[in-house]
């Protein structure tokens, strides 16, 4: 009998829902970036001004505001609105904001905050609006020294990028590469570090030695990269914070292209000798070396997968060079790539969806992305040489450098750090003080 | 007995006799009928669907013979052929012509097109800007043929038996708020990316009452994402207040059900 009655029941809920809806289906929208104000942070009375390498800022609210602003317009995804344009003060603002005011300037999010600083701490604090629904979707507070300025407003950036995309920002993250001067036939490499918007480079090398293919650890203290020490290259091990280095495994041969492992415990590289290169691993706290692939063949460039249990490499044992996926004891190789060309320097996205590559073909470079099995291939740029991608940490963007043309009077010769997302609109030039290569990106500090 | 039955069966053969021979000198010359033609009745919607007649069916094949081209959907009987078809069309018509459609409408198809690498290969230059122009015509292709869908649909299934809103009603809905909507560019592409939204309108088109049909969802581990999307059509909806809703008829369309779908943005 309750059943019955049950079943009387869902018949006439169902039957007064479906009578009554209209539904309409909505399957286009404007791709453009979201309008965002960021009103520069207000900054409190009685605040003192930072003193930076032999510089003064003064209004340290609205510097991290435009770091903010450089930061949403270099991702593609925002679209900061101009600040001449702002009506409201921005003190008022950060306590309540006259949305109606900002909804003229047809802004669809807002940011506001307050500084404090004083001698030896800085307080930042900030507010997340949304101008159209009138209402605060987020608000944060941080204190750290004053001249760590810059790196609250990445924060600041990472946590916004978050709120509005759904997916972790990039923002607070540094870049390795090899720093690059002189002449094109006499080259001078250091290892250079600097945020990922291109400010507090330092270098970490003096440029006795050639350098390359730096790549960071998961917890972004050590580095690992390829040296020419008395012209035998081999792979090396740099704290970044003691400057302590160290020459990775006793191989009585040529090392290269290392890379860490995703749980920052082993070294992957590659191990030449007589001609034939192999893939091996090291681990850092028991220095047991392993040999991953055996084959008569090139097999270089591995990439770990982001959990630990595939591996994704170039070998030439087909003919030519290809990548190929394998599990992480190198048993179950198989080759991915099967398009026109030469594909090279696999790495996996932290994500762990795609793969990013370089790739060959008629004397043009490509950088693309395809699926671990092969599939969905695309390719994101173009150019007369370009090669080496790293992702962000969020598998959303790639770095990698291009290098220009040198004319017949052996000048115009240049390398420099790019970065492209993976819509393949949004590629940007990444200023540096030298002329760069070999890029890799940190994955985020403030985890 | 037997002769009451031979009487019997004599009596009956004759009058059988009379009846053949004597009955067709009685009837009159018959009425001139007209040959009997089957009428098929159609009720008209706003958008024909009906089976085509068989002109139709004739230029149907001979566009299938110069490579399989498109059919407009204009391109129906005209109202004579609906009155007086030679004979009802077969049910083979109907899926030949389903089958062309399809090809048209395809969105699949459209996109496989353009997201194959390889066809970059094919081209001796290659210009990147080119294949953005590519891309993005693609994407309104695709977004296009999946209006036609939609129309489709909506005059076969929805018109017939819901008060809906009419199809140009609908259409102009749809393209303010496409307008309004700001697509959130970092989702992920192989998440179901569906919000549904149901509003309840005032009179002169604003929105008295918003609602996100799939709230539980907003805080799932994993589903960040949703939050954002829902978040994005929420303020689309806001945006384009007041919606373009017709000047009549309040209680036909006062509750409204927005689905928002960015998977074929996103994915093309």
């Amino acid at each position: 009998m309750r059943k019955i009655l049950l079943i009387i029941f869902c018949f006439f809920v169902f039957k007064s829902n479906a009578s009554a809806l209209i539904e309409v289906d909505i399957t286009r929208g404007n791709l453009d970036p979201l309008p965002i104000a960021v009103s520069p942070l207000y900054v409190e009375s009685g605040s003192v001004d930072i003193k930076q390498d032999n510089e003064i800022i003064k209004n340290v609210g609205e510097e991290i505001s435009k770091v903010i602003e450089v930061n949403f317009r270099r991702s593609g995804l925002f679209n900061p609105l101009k600040k001449d344009s702002f009506v409201q003060n921005p003190d008022i603002a950060h306590v309540k904001p006259r949305f109606e005011d900002w909804n003229l300037i047809k802004a669809q999010a807002l940011v506001t905050g307050k500084v404090t600083v004083s001698e030896d701490k800085l307080r930042v604090e900030f507010r997340l609006w949304d101008v159209v629904a009138a209402k605060e979707m987020l608000a944060l507070a941080f204190s750290t020294t004053p001249d760590n300025w810059r790196r609250v407003a990445h924060i600041i950036s990472d946590k916004v990028y978050q709120r509005l995309t759904g997916e972790e920002g990039y923002f607070d993250t540094r870049i390795i590469y090899v720093s690059e001067t002189g002449p094109k036939t006499q080259r001078y490499k250091k290892l250079a570090i600097m945020d990922q918007d291109g400010f507090n480079v330092k270098y970490l090398t003096l440029g006795n030695e050639l350098v390359l293919t730096p790549r960071f650890s998961p917890t972004n203290q050590l580095v690992t990269y390829l040296s020419y020490f008395r012209n035998l290259p081999r792979v090396y091990l740099l704290d970044i914070e003691t400057g302590i280095q160290e020459v990775v495994g006793d191989f009585p041969g040529m090392t290269f292209a290392p890379r860490f492992s995703p749980d920052g415990k082993k070294i992957i590289m590659s191990f030449a000798k007589d001609g034939n290169s192999d893939i091996y691993t090291m681990n850092l706290e028991t220095r047991v070396v392993e040999r991953i692939t055996d084959h008569s063949s090139i097999d270089t460039s591995p990439s770990y997968s982001p959990n630990g249990k595939y591996i994704c490499f170039n070998s030439d044992r087909s003919g030519l060079q290809q990548i190929y996926v394998m599990r992480a004891d190198g048993t179950n190789i198989k080759r991915i790539t099967f398009g026109k060309g030469l594909y090279g320097t696999p790495v996996w996205s932290p994500r762990g969806d795609l793969i990013a590559f370089t790739k060959v073909h008629k004397n043009r470079f490509y950088i693309g992305v395809m699926r671990p099995d092969g599939s969905g291939e695309r390719l994101l740029t173009e150019n007369f040489y370009q090669e080496a991608p790293s992702w962000s940490p969020n598998g959303r963007v790639l770095i990698f450098y291009r290098e220009t043309k040198t004319d017949s009077e052996g000048k115009g010769f240049s390398a420099k750090l790019w970065s492209i997302d993976l819509t393949g609109y949004n590629e940007r030039l990444i200023q540096t003080e030298t002329d760069g290569s070999d890029p890799s990106w940190s994955s985020l500090l403030s985890k | 007995m037997t002769r009451s039955i031979f009487l019997s069966l004599l009596f009956h053969a004759s009058m059988i006799v009379l009846t053949a021979l004597s009955l067709p000198f009685m009837v009159r010359a018959p009425i001139d009928l007209p040959p009997i033609v089957s009428v098929e009745l159609i009720q008209i919607s706003d958008k024909t669907n009906i089976p085509f007649a068989p002109k139709a069916r004739e230029i149907l094949e001979k566009k299938k013979e110069e490579k399989k081209r498109v059919v407009s959907e204009q391109a129906p009987p005209t109202a004579k052929k609906k009155e007086k078809p030679d004979r009802i069309p077969l049910p083979e018509d109907k899926k030949e012509k389903k089958e062309i459609v399809k090809k048209k409408q395809n969105p699949e198809e459209v996109k496989l097109q353009v997201r194959q690498a390889s066809e970059f290969e094919k081209k001796e230059l290659f210009d990147p800007n080119q294949i953005a122009a590519l891309i993005d015509k693609s994407k309104e292709d695709t977004a296009e043929t999946l209006k036609k869908n939609q129309k489709l649909t909506q005059s076969n299934v929805k018109t017939s038996f819901v008060s809906g809103l009419t199809l140009s009603e609908e259409d102009a809905l749809k393209a303010q708020i496409f307008g309004c909507w700001s697509l959130p560019l970092g989702l992920p592409y192989e998440e179901n990316l569906l919000v549904r939204i149901k509003l309840r309108l005032r009179p002169d088109g604003t929105v008295l009452r918003s609602e996100i049909l799939d709230h539980a969802r907003m805080n799932k581990p994993g589903q960040g994402f949703y939050k954002v999307l829902a978040e994005s059509a929420l303020r689309a909806v806001r945006i384009c207040q007041p919606l373009r809703v017709p000047p009549t008829g309040y209680e036909r369309w006062k509750d409204l059900q927005l689905n928002f779908n960015a998977t074929e943005m996103l994915k093309g």
